[in-house]
């Protein structure tokens, strides 16, 4: 081979891997993509039965239930104007807590609840994920600033 | 008094910083020496004034001065005094002030440790560094002042948020911070060869140790964070494609591509363009990291309180590093490219190919990491890219890397005779195929199909890899084969670690098991062949906690092999629950056992997992580190080289490869 069809095959080589390397990481994001939606999203029907997303909200207070010695919980998450239930069969992170912010991946069920495969509370005690917090303060209840809490 | 001192000094920082980035830039290009000899002791009077801010924050944490909001918000009295001087780099604020403290101590170390270079090219690298530190003591005393008082004096603190209650906190932050903040080394060894046109081997000579160090460092940190994550964030997963941990796996990607080209540029005078390229991109990265975690604008365990301020300023400080940095690069790096020629195979052909796959590795991480704040600006709907894309693209690509790694370490400059290549790589080759696919059958058994393809692919590449490696100390020991220099043993080292952390992820995702169960006391089960007695409970107080802890015994046929204690954890201040897993520490694999809940009626629900090699991941990662340490210590780096060198592209040492 000449140096120079050696050197357009190997562009070629390259540009035909590149494109297949995109192709593949396209389609794996869109695979692995999940949209976040309220409760309210939710009834408005914006999630199709079936496909995963991340729902968001307030745990109501008291309503984590469990049957006593099963390992499935239910807990209700609010955007304060819809209440969805959540389905967890699993152990749930430390810092879930009632009243305060979670975010829920799984899908929605034929019965109408949320059926969760992963349950994120995250970090410090005043930490409200992002999308929940903007969420709320959409409908007009703004969280609280970092510093509220030392106050107490 | 002491926090007032601490603000004080860090104004006074400030200005040293302001004339740091002036004048020595501007005496190397007006070729004033007086300006050019401000460069050191700028450098050395700013590292002082940060240190002592640091220290007045410490004393303030010591001392339990809840007059000063960040003590409040992130200590309390019964903190223990180790836990508290950690508290100081426990949030936003004070890991800001770590931020500057690390950049000043490398500022010195360059100014200090960098004899041999001239005077003018210190006076430019020192001046960029003080740009980047202005900037960042900028943004501490105007959006994120850690002396700012609290009034009314609460009684006492708030407490360190019990996840960081731990002795690797005290070391992580640090170490990535130290890494981070390392590649603004090479960015102003990049920026100073912009500006003043030179940018031959030499200055790839000077570069290298730096970017080298740095990487060790950011090595570490990851590891140490990924350990961290396993055994503290308490589930047992070591690394989640967090945001946050992509923001510092993504400059970790390109600092290594930056190692490689660099060797190139030095040994050959090649790829300028991409080693000035990735140094930019490196530490801009850097900055990203920085950005996202401290904005807030995307979830993340990290995710401290989030100040649309704060994240707009470093945004526009990230806008002006970049865009200036890769202006001066549109306007002079044309200038200082040279062409040499190589073959189509040829170690620069191979490493080549190393620059493009990690940098493609890097831009697959940074579009999955970035794409929900796309989604969102262009109002496509809050979306969150999961992990499974992450896994699924970040293999694709770094399997090839892999493959060219075996090969590349093997080839030689210029042009290497490839049927020469192929028959001193046949038996690695053979081997890392015989042990791809027949290690997965003997050691764990049945699987599914596509765990049993992913588990061949990850061991004959891990395999491969050590391998290759392996020949040339083989060699060695026979009597054949050139002897090693510490450069080429660092990067044996390196290379190893990465063959065997590609071995315990590829093991440890294929093979670990992990089961939600409910149990009661008495009761027993049996995960991967262990099995698990859960014996009861008892109550015990900590310094500042309360917890419940259960026993296990965990046993394997007749033989009692560990006594495991997880506990659940209550901590006073934040009323807080936390999982401290009980972990049984091997070589070839790793038992966890968490407490969940309580479930009503005497039994709970428990995590137990079996994770085999999972130890690999973070051993191989301190190898990689040795390796760089190893590599750093080479003698040509040390010795002084005739500083009015001008003549750029002779190939001086081509037997040190």
């Amino acid at each position: 081979m000449t140096p120079r069809r050696q050197r357009m095959v190997g562009t070629g080589l390259v540009m035909a891997g590149v494109a297949l390397a995109a192709v593949l990481a396209l389609r794996a994001f869109q695979e692995n993509l999940m949209f976040f939606y309220s409760p309210t999203d939710v009834i408005a029907g914006s999630a199709a039965e079936g496909t995963r997303f991340r729902l968001g909200g307030l745990v109501i207070d008291g309503s984590l239930r469990r049957e006593t010695g099963s390992m499935e919980v239910r807990f209700d998450v609010t955007d304060t104007e819809n209440t969805m239930t959540v389905v967890y069969a699993g152990v749930l992170p430390d810092l879930f807590r009632e009243g305060q912010g979670v975010i829920a991946n799984g899908y929605l069920q034929a019965d109408g609840s949320f059926r969760a495969d992963e349950v994120l509370a995250k970090h410090d005690e005043e930490y409200m994920p992002p999308e929940v917090a903007r969420m709320l303060e959409e409908r007009g209840h703004p969280v609280g600033s970092g510093t509220a809490a030392i106050e107490k | 008094m002491t926090p007032e001192i601490g603000q004080l000094c860090l104004i006074l920082a400030l200005c040293v910083a302001a004339i740091q980035s002036v004048l020595p830039v501007a005496g190397a290009q007006f070729g004033n020496p007086a300006w050019i000899a401000v460069a050191r002791p700028a450098a050395v009077t700013q590292l002082l004034f940060i240190a002592l801010a640091f220290i007045c924050l410490s004393w303030a944490f010591v001392e339990n001065d809840f007059s000063v909001l960040y003590v409040a918000t992130n200590s309390n009295s019964e903190l223990p005094l180790m836990f508290r001087l950690a508290a100081v780099w426990g949030a936003h604020e004070g890991s800001l002030l770590l931020w500057v403290l690390i950049l000043a101590i490398w500022t010195s170390a360059v100014a200090l440790l960098s004899r041999t270079l001239p005077d003018v090219v210190v006076a430019q690298v020192l001046g960029v560094m003080g740009m980047i530190n202005l900037g960042f003591l900028l943004f501490i005393l105007f959006t994120s002042n850690p002396f700012e008082r609290l009034f009314p004096v609460p009684l006492d603190g708030n407490d360190l948020n019990p996840l960081l209650q731990d002795p690797a906190l005290i070391i992580h932050p640090p170490m990535l911070y130290t890494g981070y903040v390392g590649f603004s080394v090479a960015f102003a060894f990049a920026v100073a060869a912009m500006l003043s046109g030179r940018l031959d081997q030499q200055w790839a000579r000077w570069a290298r140790p730096w970017t080298t160090t740095a990487w060790l460092f950011l090595t570490v940190g990851i590891a140490l964070g990924s350990w961290w994550a396993y055994y503290e964030l308490g589930w047992g997963g070591w690394w989640f494609w967090d945001p946050v941990e992509n923001a510092s796996f993504m400059p970790w990607l390109a600092g290594t591509a930056l190692i490689h080209s660099l060797a190139v540029t030095e040994k050959r005078g090649l790829f300028k363009s991409s080693t000035l390229l990735l140094a930019i991109g490196t530490f801009s990265l850097s900055l990203l990291g920085t950005f996202l975690v401290r904005s807030g604008v995307l979830v993340s365990v990290h995710a401290f309180a989030s100040d649309p301020a704060r994240g707009l300023f470093i945004l526009i400080f990230l806008a002006v590093v970049v865009g200036g940095a890769l202006s001066l690069y549109a306007w002079r790096a044309r200038s200082l490219e040279t062409s040499v020629g190589f073959s189509p195979v040829s170690r620069e052909t191979f490493l080549l190919l190393n620059s493009i796959l990690l940098v493609a590795a890097t831009g697959l991480i940074l579009f999955g990491t970035l794409a929900p704040l796309i989604a969102e600006a262009m109002n496509l709907g809050k979306i969150s890219v999961g992990a499974p894309y992450f896994e699924f693209v970040f293999p694709i690509v770094m399997v090839p890397l892999l493959l060219v790694l075996g090969v590349g370490m093997h080839s030689v400059w210029r042009s290497t005779d490839a049927s020469l290549l192929a028959r001193r790589l046949r038996w690695p080759a053979a081997i890392a195929v015989l042990v791809g696919i027949s290690l997965p059958w003997f050691a764990w058994g049945e699987a599914g199909l596509l765990t049993v393809i992913g588990s061949i692919i990850g061991l004959t590449t891990g395999a491969w890899v050590i391998g290759s490696v392996l020949l040339n100390p083989i060699a060695r020991l026979r009597g054949k084969g050139p002897r090693l220099t510490r450069s080429m043993i660092g990067m044996h080292l390196a290379h190893l670690g990465i063959g065997m952390t590609v071995i315990g992820i590829t093991v440890t995702s294929s093979f670990n098991i992990e089961i939600d169960q409910r149990i009661a006391p008495g009761e027993t089960v049996t995960v991967g062949g262990y099995a698990f007695r859960f014996d009861g409970l008892e109550e015990i107080a900590g310094a500042n906690y309360e917890a419940v802890r259960g026993t296990f015994t965990v046993s394997r046929g007749d033989r009692e092999i560990a006594k495991m204690i997880p506990e659940k954890r209550v901590y006073r201040v934040q009323t807080s629950a936390m999982t401290e897993a009980g972990i049984d520490v091997g070589w070839t694999r790793d038992l966890f056992v968490a407490l969940g809940e309580p479930l009503g009626d005497g039994s709970w629900s428990v995590r137990i997992q079996y994770k085999p090699m999972i130890r690999f991941i973070w051993l191989g990662a301190l190898v990689m580190a040795l390796g760089g340490l190893v590599a750093v210590s080479d003698r040509r780096y040390r010795s002084r080289y005739p500083v009015a060198d001008k003549s750029p592209d002779q190939p001086t040492d081509l037997a040190t490869a």
